[in-house]
């Protein structure tokens, strides 16, 4: 079901603002990209607008070719609310509906999609999500109680459920570790480990131990400067990344001698 | 090793703090009650010798030297900020007071006042037949009339106001919005008499309709929903973007996410600024008096022929000017500040009830 994106000339703007520039790059399906670099570099912007997110934000548009299995989604007569069904995203913070219960939050994508699915597959599909987001033996007694008042290690499992509740190809992470703890954050990244077995991954990350662990391939971002867009300066597997990068940038951030 | 040491160095240096510096003077915890009673002696005291007859100028003499004497206390033992900040409570304290009294002797009045008539038959009967001077009759029709029209009212104005902040919050954006905005704030401050004359003239003199109820909520509804919309823009605003976002990343639709995801968030707010606004026009006259006209006997129908309603009735009775009408108007006033407090009472228990649960 995994798909490949294949990003071409992307340029994405605020308003007249600039972030990111001219960014070509390919995810391959069934792994873990992971983005790396300095804050206000666009990682999180260019993650957004692989689902069309960026546009959400007022002022947000976007310049260049996103195809998904030879498919733009920026072509002429492309729903945004389509491309988002086939690419899923879970965000920095914890953002589980606070009016639903754990089984609602988890069943939210079909239900307000306006699906018309039966009990009975529903409680199969929450089942199938919640084990897939390996939240189900520490919920399953207690499904109709808040989402809210899970812990924050859960309820961040319980934002991955509810992604892949509706069985998208691709799953957009904006640095889902980032709230967390050490131990959520190891529950988190094993699940992204298994989880690439079924989907395609990209991980914006902060942690680049985190990066070295739970990628096949990573991509570092840059910015020339305050106010400058920021720029992909190399994509490779993440082994020679952290071993033998073929930029000097990416060694001096790597290695912690920037600046 | 070298971090331990560190650890010791700091310790050194941040553990062992002059205890005396830290330590200041109190005043006993019963000082200020004291000064309170000798400041209400003294001026008892003050008042009696100047013969002053009003008790209120003893009791600002009182608050006056009550204040004066725990500020000098106060900074002679403890300090001068301590006793600004005597100062402050204080201050706080009494215009604490300063509202709280106006309100309780309200409530006390129009209890002490309006239960005297009121009971079923009040509740149950309408001013049909009854002479105005003498005692007997009820509050039945005027309570039709107020549950009607500000039902109508609500009708009206809940559903335009809440989709107009809907618009605001998560459409508007340009000139467009802009206007609506200045236009819903210019609404705020329409004088209820001039919405009743906007209605008079285009309702009933343009348009040739008669009194009715419905005239009266069209007026009311036209002060209802600037305050729908600014208390529901709030509670929108205070719905987070990350909401938004986790639902249109999944691939729902703007509208659905709007419907299923924010408003669900924000309705128990919502519920509590449509039922603060319906206590707000409940208690409106002046339309009333315009275009619903006022009437003696029951009528159900809203939509044709003069209605009452609560402040009309309490009005009118007033103004027949005898002690029965008197007695009807007080108890109407109590059944109508019953009406408004239960209509909070039930705004609160909606978003209580309706709140986003932490299920801890």
């Amino acid at each position: 079901m995994a798909k490949r994106i294949d990003v071409s000339g992307l340029s994405a703007y605020y308003g007249s603002h600039k972030a990111i520039d001219d960014i070509s790059m390919t995810v391959e399906p069934r792994s873990v990209t992971a983005f790396i670099g300095p804050s206000g570099c666009g990682k999180s912007t260019f993650l957004r607008t692989l689902n069309r997110m960026h546009e959400v934000t007022p002022g947000g548009r976007v310049e260049g070719k996103v195809l998904l299995d030879e498919e733009n989604l920026y072509g002429t007569g492309v729903d945004p609310v389509s491309v988002r069904r086939v690419v899923g995203m879970v965000f920095q913070r914890p953002n589980p509906f606070p009016t639903m219960s754990i089984y609602d939050n988890v069943a939210a994508g079909i239900r307000l999609n306006g699906g018309r699915v039966r009990k009975s597959e529903l409680d199969g599909i929450v089942e199938k999500s919640l084990k897939g987001a390996n939240l189900w033996n520490e919920v399953k007694d207690r499904l109709d109680k808040p989402g809210a008042g899970l812990s924050g290690g859960q309820q961040q499992r319980l934002c991955i459920a509810r992604a892949i509740a509706v069985e998208p190809q691709v799953l957009l992470m904006d640095e889902p570790c980032s709230a967390l703890d050490p131990i959520s954050t190891l529950a988190i990244e094993d699940l992204i480990g298994e989880l690439k077995e079924r989907f395609t991954i990209v991980i914006v990350t902060h942690n680049m131990q985190q990066a070295a662990r739970v990628s096949d391939r990573t991509a570092f971002f840059n910015l020339a400067g305050v106010g400058q867009p920021g720029k992909l300066i190399e994509i490779d597997d993440t082994e020679r990344i952290f071993s033998n990068p073929s930029v000097q940038a990416t060694e001096d951030y790597i290695s912690g001698r920037f600046g | 090793m070298s971090d331990l040491t560190l650890d010791e160095t700091v310790l050194a240096d941040s553990a062992p703090l002059p205890p005396a510096g830290l330590r200041h003077p109190r005043l006993p915890r019963w000082a200020p009650a004291a000064l309170a009673v000798g400041a209400i002696v003294v001026a008892a005291a003050i008042g009696l010798a100047a013969g002053l007859g009003n008790k209120v100028q003893w009791g600002l003499i009182a608050g006056v030297l009550f204040m004066a004497a725990l500020y000098g206390v106060t900074a002679f033992v403890e300090g001068r900020r301590q006793a600004k900040d005597r100062l402050a409570t204080s201050l706080v304290w009494a215009c604490f007071l300063l509202a709280v009294v106006p309100l309780v002797s309200l409530i006390w009045e129009t209890v002490d006042r309006g239960t005297k008539v009121l009971d079923g038959r009040f509740l149950s009967h309408s001013m049909a037949g009854v002479l105005t001077i003498g005692p007997g009759g009820g509050v039945y029709h005027a309570i039709i009339g107020t549950l009607e029209q500000v039902g109508l009212a609500t009708a009206i104005a809940a559903p335009i106001g809440l989709l107009t902040a809907v618009y605001l919050v998560e459409y508007g954006r340009g000139r467009l919005a802009k206007a609506v905005t200045f236009f819903v704030d210019v609404m705020t401050g329409i004088p209820s008499i001039v919405a009743g004359l906007f209605i008079l003239s285009f309702w009933i003199i343009m348009l040739d309709f008669g009194y009715s109820g419905f005239a009266g909520s069209m007026a009311l509804a036209i002060l209802m929903m600037p305050v729908v919309v600014r208390s529901t823009e709030e509670m929108l605003k205070l719905v987070p973007n990350e909401l938004r976002e986790a639902s249109l990343a999944l691939g729902v639709p703007k509208w659905r996410t709007i419907l299923k995801v924010v408003l669900p968030t924000a309705i128990g707010g919502i519920a509590t600024g449509v039922m603060l606004a319906v206590a707000r026009i409940a208690g409106e006259t002046a339309p009333i008096v315009l275009l619903v006209f006022g009437s003696q006997v029951i009528n159900t129908d809203p939509f044709n022929g003069a209605q009452s309603s609560l402040p009309y009735y309490i009005y009118e009775q007033w103004a027949a000017g005898n002690a029965a009408s008197y007695d009807r108007a007080w108890a109407a006033a109590l059944v109508l500040i019953a009406f408004v407090m239960i209509l909070n009472l039930v705004a609160r228990g909606i978003a209580r009830w309706k709140a986003p649960k932490s299920g801890r």
